[in-house]
């Protein structure tokens, strides 16, 4: 099937994410923030859609929809609303942010521009075909199975790490 | 013009999704044609949940608006529509309005992928059983805002029961669905599908229900997401979100008239949505029974008669409640609309008996008939159980069928490379 108007899609996608991630930083309130987070990422997820990565698009409302949840609720126990509403929201730094921020822009910019050499030649096939989920799991099982299994370690260390530090009494 | 009916008829002849097919036209009729169907469905679970809660409580039901209260949820929707709808004060109005869309939209646009029949789905993804899941689980995002937004202490506790509820009930019932998914895996190429259709087609070429392989562990599995989905939908013994002699009514206690009906529509499809998942997994979705006892073509023939006779059983027992009736002149009306009811009834029964439609309904009627199923399961359940407290539901959720959606998956990965082991070396 023939993707339909992929460029007014793309610019809409990125807008809205564009919009969102300029929200979370500006909003006052931080349950508005982690609401356009949502957004954000939402419109992500879109993008993987567009670029035929469905499984990665999936896995993307799955996990953030549920990390979302848990910083909502960080916000709504750990900080204090009222009080995060009357403090100055940015700090005094800016000059370093300025530099910091022309740097990485200035790195995109000349990558983006003249950077036809950093990448291959070629592109890779776009898989357009129906069974990129299973494309994903032969690699992820097959070819990388010892890096995937060494990062749910890594992920298991964390999760004992966190009950061991929460828990008083084991 | 010729052109458009050209594209219009064009989807006719092939035998895909109208969502693969890339047709405009039969995607937009199917997704009317699907959110038709469902608010007519929630429309009727108003009615059949409180008739059902009733008789089991030795009750009536309603009975004055309409013949045995037929009239009644038209009567509640237009309450609620002319309600004031109120903001509180102090509350966040932006979130506190778009919080019962954000339920409404997850809970409505899983349907793109649910399949009704082999071509009968608006689209089919390869991601479809993810995509449900992930969509699904977007609602708790609403039902948390809302609560947040009302800015009041019932709907906060409400929507923080809920969303701890809802995270720790997903991890069982993931383990359920992938040891469903591994199992469409049993096959020549040995590739499983995410996909909806797929997982039905894999069940078909099997020749069994998920349901019955490997018993029990299919089994198994299926009464995990069984009891999960009852919790995942917030309905009870499971409502701790909405507990009344508690929380008054939970999350939606500050919402009224129309967006409360939304939160109302949200909660009925999402249990829909739901049944549809453990029907399409473990129940052999659109196929019928007994396709391998009872098989042939006479049987297939045989079996295409039900959605007609159903209808029709129905028309009857409309007929029968009109002789009933009282004779009174004040019954008059009623006794008229009742025996039209039961005549269009009849009347969908008899179409249904043409050939032509007989074999296109068929998938529609036996996956609506299992959903059904479990919509009536759902008010057996409200009927009957009593509800749980707070720390028994979590110890449920991470004791017990966290442990059994564990074992049950890395059985069932064991048994199926043993078999594949033993039957094809």
């Amino acid at each position: 099937m023939a993707p339909v108007a992929t460029p007014f899609f793309f610019y809409l996608l990125s807008g809205i994410m564009l919009i969102g991630g300029i929200l979370v930083i500006t909003r006052k309130n931080p349950v508005h923030s982690a609401l356009a987070l949502i957004v954000t990422l939402l419109g992500q997820a879109s993008i993987y859609l567009m670029l035929y990565a469905p499984f990665v698009a999936g896995v993307q409302i799955i996990l953030y929809a549920g990390g979302i949840m848990v910083l909502f609720l960080f916000v709504i126990m750990l900080v204090s609303i009222d009080r995060a509403m009357k403090e100055r929201q940015f700090n005094s730094q800016w000059v370093v942010g300025i530099i910091a921020a022309t740097a990485l822009g200035g790195l995109l910019i000349a990558v983006f521009t003249k950077g036809k050499n950093i990448f291959p030649e070629h592109m890779l096939p776009v898989v357009t075909d129906s069974n990129n989920t299973q494309e994903v799991a032969k690699l992820l099982y097959g070819q990388y199975m010892f890096a995937f299994e060494i990062a749910s370690l890594l992920l298991l260390v964390a999760i004992i790490g966190a009950v061991v530090m929460a828990k008083k009494r084991i | 013009m010729g052109q458009i009916i050209q594209y219009v008829k064009s989807y006719l002849t092939s035998d895909q999704t109208p969502g693969a097919a890339g047709n405009m036209f039969w995607v937009l009729v199917y997704i009317l044609l699907v959110f038709a169907g469902l608010s007519v469905a929630v429309i009727a679970m108003n009615w059949l949940e409180r008739k059902i809660l009733a008789h089991m409580q030795v009750r009536l039901g309603p009975m004055r608006v309409g013949p045995h209260g037929l009239l009644q949820p038209i009567a509640d929707a237009i309450k609620l529509l002319l309600k004031e709808d109120i903001l509180p004060a102090e509350a966040d109005g932006l979130i506190f309005w778009t919080a019962p869309f954000l339920v409404v939209l997850a809970a409505f646009t899983v349907f793109v992928v649910v399949p009704f029949g082999p071509t009968h789905a608006i689209t089919d993804m390869n991601i479809g059983i993810l995509f449900m899941l992930g969509v699904s689980s977007l609602s708790v995002l609403g039902i948390v805002m809302a609560g947040w937004a009302s800015n009041s202490h019932y709907p906060l506790i409400g929507a923080l029961r809920s969303s701890a509820q809802m995270v720790s009930y997903e991890v069982a019932m993931g383990l359920a669905v992938v040891s469903a998914i591994l199992m469409t895996s049993l096959n020549a190429e040995g590739t499983g599908t995410l996909s909806m259709i797929g997982i039905v087609q894999a069940q078909q070429v099997q020749h069994e229900w998920f349901i019955f392989k490997f018993f029990p562990l299919g089994l198994v599995a299926f009464f995990i997401f069984a009891v999960a989905m009852v919790a995942e939908t917030n309905r009870a013994p499971f409502d701790l979100a909405e507990a009344e002699s508690e929380l008054t009514a939970g999350f939606h206690t500050e919402y009224s008239g129309f967006r409360w009906s939304l939160f109302f529509l949200a909660e009925y499809s999402a249990m829909i949505a739901v049944s549809s998942i453990a029907v399409t997994l473990w129940l052999g979705g659109w196929l019928r029974p007994f396709p391998n006892v009872l098989s042939g073509a006479t049987w297939d023939e045989i079996f295409s008669f039900f959605p007609g006779a159903s209808f029709l059983f129905l028309a009857a027992m409309c007929f029968y409640n009109t002789a009933r009736m009282p004779k009174h002149p004040l019954f008059r009306i009623q006794t008229i609309g009742l025996a039209a009811f039961g005549a269009v009834l009849g009347l969908i029964g008899l179409v249904l008996f043409i050939p032509g439609v007989r074999v296109r309904i068929q998938d529609i009627f036996w996956f609506s008939a299992k959903v059904a199923g479990f919509m009536y399961l759902y008010i057996w359940y409200r009927g009957t159980f009593p509800r749980y407290r707070f720390d028994q539901l979590m110890r449920m959720g991470w004791k017990v069928l966290l442990p059994l959606g564990l074992g049950v998956l890395i059985l069932t990965a064991s048994v199926a490379l043993l078999q594949q082991k033993i039957w094809r070396p």
